[in-house]
């Protein structure tokens, strides 16, 4: 067999490290979207304490080196501070593969991004931002685009589902071109609340969908 | 390596040792190309061989053999056929083709090529099963339309054209159609006496012939340009110095398939078919599933990715391939399964099967059982199965 790619990563593809859910984790992120590729999960159990990483855990919808990518970054990330991990670059996720091929570089980036994401999701829980900038739309807009509608498999802003977007002292009001009753209003709405509820300045979400039909 | 399951013949076939032994005399022996016919005998000799096979290629086309001229591949009869049409009605009868959106890059590109020369080029959608709209094109054919080139079977989704219905169509309405037949030569009938088309694109290596020959099917009469410059070679369509052992490889290649030959293969694809769709949950068809060459099965396996697949199978000694942007060296996911209306998510976990003379239906049956558990292992990692699941 002969392909662009190395032993490690080749290893860490064929029997990737830390595959799963965590239940109940301190920290989670969802990013990526099966309309642009690949799609990575990042589950993390957090000390309270030390905000030391105890444990890590992915899912990956993507090719080879988004599973070894997603592979490393986790062993990596384990018993780390999360100050530390947040450190983590796609270089250092490379190097550690022992080398990715330059053109497969959006897809393993994307597992780094979901451990960044997760730590800034558990930070968000516990309080601990500490660049407090106010929450605009456009940050809104960013990440509601990790929010899939399961049916075309787009997310809500690219598949144009997002009517309006408003932030409003602290309240987040968003309106979604779906009927109240499709059949995945309820997981979009609980995606949607998970990924703003977090955010600091944010206290209140107010979700509007359109009226139900026959 | 013994073990091996090929499954990638869309792409190119093992050669036949039978079209090799065919071959040989032209490589060592008769190896001179004569530049005339009062040259030198070892140079007629050859010419001899390459008009036999020419004319072996024309009997299997009812066609004449002033009517097949010999290229270097499909990319190239593809390319003649576009461009020389060009270059003799451009300037006359207009400036407009029409051609579909899933065909193969030849054909694409090229017609890309002649839009950027100030060509004009309608891209007939197809529908989910991958079949171009009869009333789309009645209505895309205008009074300046030189040319239609509609495939006579997709490369990736194996969906056969109606290729006698569409040609009627072009000649009732005046313009000349070719067809890139690459896929569908010698698999299934081709009886150019009857049908109507005017241009034809065949190939030798996707039926265990040699890579670098091909042919072009031009029925008499019809007007194309010369657009390779250089001697006076294939009837003055061609320039360029014929490539005899190719020639008689390619036509010793097509005498080798035979009917039950592709029945058998047929009989391959169906069980792929069967077995996929009903064995592994979560599956999609891609293309139609009876208007379908008998040498192509294309699954889309959801919530997993096709590089992924490949990799896996490869381990395996299994060889495909997949319509997955993250296969490709563009990194843009298949056009085809983009073209029946399929989105990212359909092109990411498609994978063909493509099948040949080498194949068994035993090895459909090994195949089936190691997409079960690739496409197990994977969904295990996957975020979005366990979603379906719910």
């Amino acid at each position: 067999m002969r392909f662009p790619y190395g032993d490690k990563v080749l290893e860490n593809f064929k029997n990737p490290k830390n595959v799963g859910k965590i239940e109940n984790p301190d920290g989670k992120a969802i990013v990526g979207s099966p309309a642009c590729g690949d799609m990575v999960a990042v589950y993390l159990k957090v000390d309270e304490k030390e905000h030391r990483i105890i444990d890590a855990k992915f899912e990956s919808y993507g090719c080879a080196s988004n599973i070894a990518t997603g592979s490393i970054i986790t062993e990596l990330a384990k018993g780390k501070t999360l100050d530390e991990a947040k450190e983590i670059s796609w270089k250092d996720a490379s190097e550690a593969l022992g080398g990715l091929p330059k053109i497969k570089a959006h897809c393993s980036v994307l597992a780094v991004e979901g451990l960044r994401e997760a730590i800034n999701n558990y930070e968000e829980k516990h309080g601990l931002i500490k660049e407090k900038k106010p929450t605009t739309v456009d940050e809104i807009k960013r990440r509601l685009k990790n929010v899939m509608n399961p049916l075309t498999g787009l997310d809500i802003v690219r598949g144009n589902l997002l009517k309006d977007v408003k932030v409003e002292e602290g309240t987040v009001s968003i309106w979604v071109d779906l009927p109240e009753n499709h059949i995945f209003a309820a997981n979009i709405r609980d995606e949607i609340k998970e990924r703003i509820e977090t955010i600091w300045d944010v206290k209140k979400v107010e979700l509007h969908f359109n009226e139900s039909q026959a | 390596m013994p073990d091996m399951v090929y499954m990638d013949n869309a792409a190119s076939t093992r050669l036949d040792e039978r079209v090799l032994e065919a071959m040989r005399p032209y490589l060592f022996e008769s190896y001179a190309v004569a530049t005339s016919e009062f040259g030198h005998s070892m140079g007629i000799e050859a010419k001899e061989a390459l008009e036999e096979a020419r004319l072996r290629l024309a009997t299997f086309l009812k066609a004449s053999p002033e009517e097949v001229i010999l290229t270097s591949g499909d990319t190239e009869s593809s390319n003649i056929a576009l461009k020389g049409i060009a270059l003799s009605l451009g300037g006359k009868k207009g400036k407009h083709m029409v051609t579909s959106k899933i065909e193969d890059f030849p054909v694409l590109n090229g017609a890309r090529a002649l839009e950027r020369q100030g060509f004009e080029v309608t891209y007939l959608s197809v529908d989910s099963q991958g079949l171009v709209d009869m009333a789309e094109l009645e209505n895309a054919i205008t009074p300046e339309t030189i040319l239609v080139s509609i495939q006579n079977a997709n490369q990736e989704i194996g969906t056969v054209q109606d290729i006698e219905a569409i040609g009627k169509l072009c000649h009732e309405k005046g313009t000349l159609f070719h067809t890139d037949a690459t896929h569908t030569w010698r698999r299934l009938e081709h009886d150019l006496g009857r049908l109507p088309v005017d241009l034809m694109t065949f190939s030798g290596h996707t039926i265990h012939g040699p890579k670098g020959i091909g042919g072009l099917f031009v029925r008499k009469g019809t007007p194309l340009g010369k657009w390779m410059d250089g001697g006076f070679q294939e009837f003055n369509m061609r320039a360029g110095l014929e490539n005899i052992p190719g020639a008689v490889g390619m036509a010793k290649a097509a005498e080798l398939v035979t009917r039950e030959e592709n029945e058998r293969l047929k009989g391959i694809r169906d069980r792929l078919i069967d077995h996929l769709l009903s064995e592994v949950q979560a599956t999609t068809l891609n293309g139609h599933r009876q208007k379908r060459i008998p040498q192509n099965a294309n699954v889309t396996f959801h919530y997993v990715e096709g590089e992924s697949i490949t990799l896996h199978l490869d381990m395996r000694g299994i060889e495909v391939s997949t319509g997955s942007a993250c296969f490709s060296r563009s990194l843009e996911a298949s056009h085809v399964i983009m073209g029946i209306g399929g989105n990212h998510e359909r092109a990411h976990g498609s994978i063909r099967y493509s099948l040949g003379r080498f194949n068994t239906l035993d090895q459909a049956d090994v195949v089936v059982q190691a997409m079960k558990e690739v496409v197990a292992r994977l969904r295990e990692i996957s975020p979005l199965s366990k979603e379906a699941k719910q």
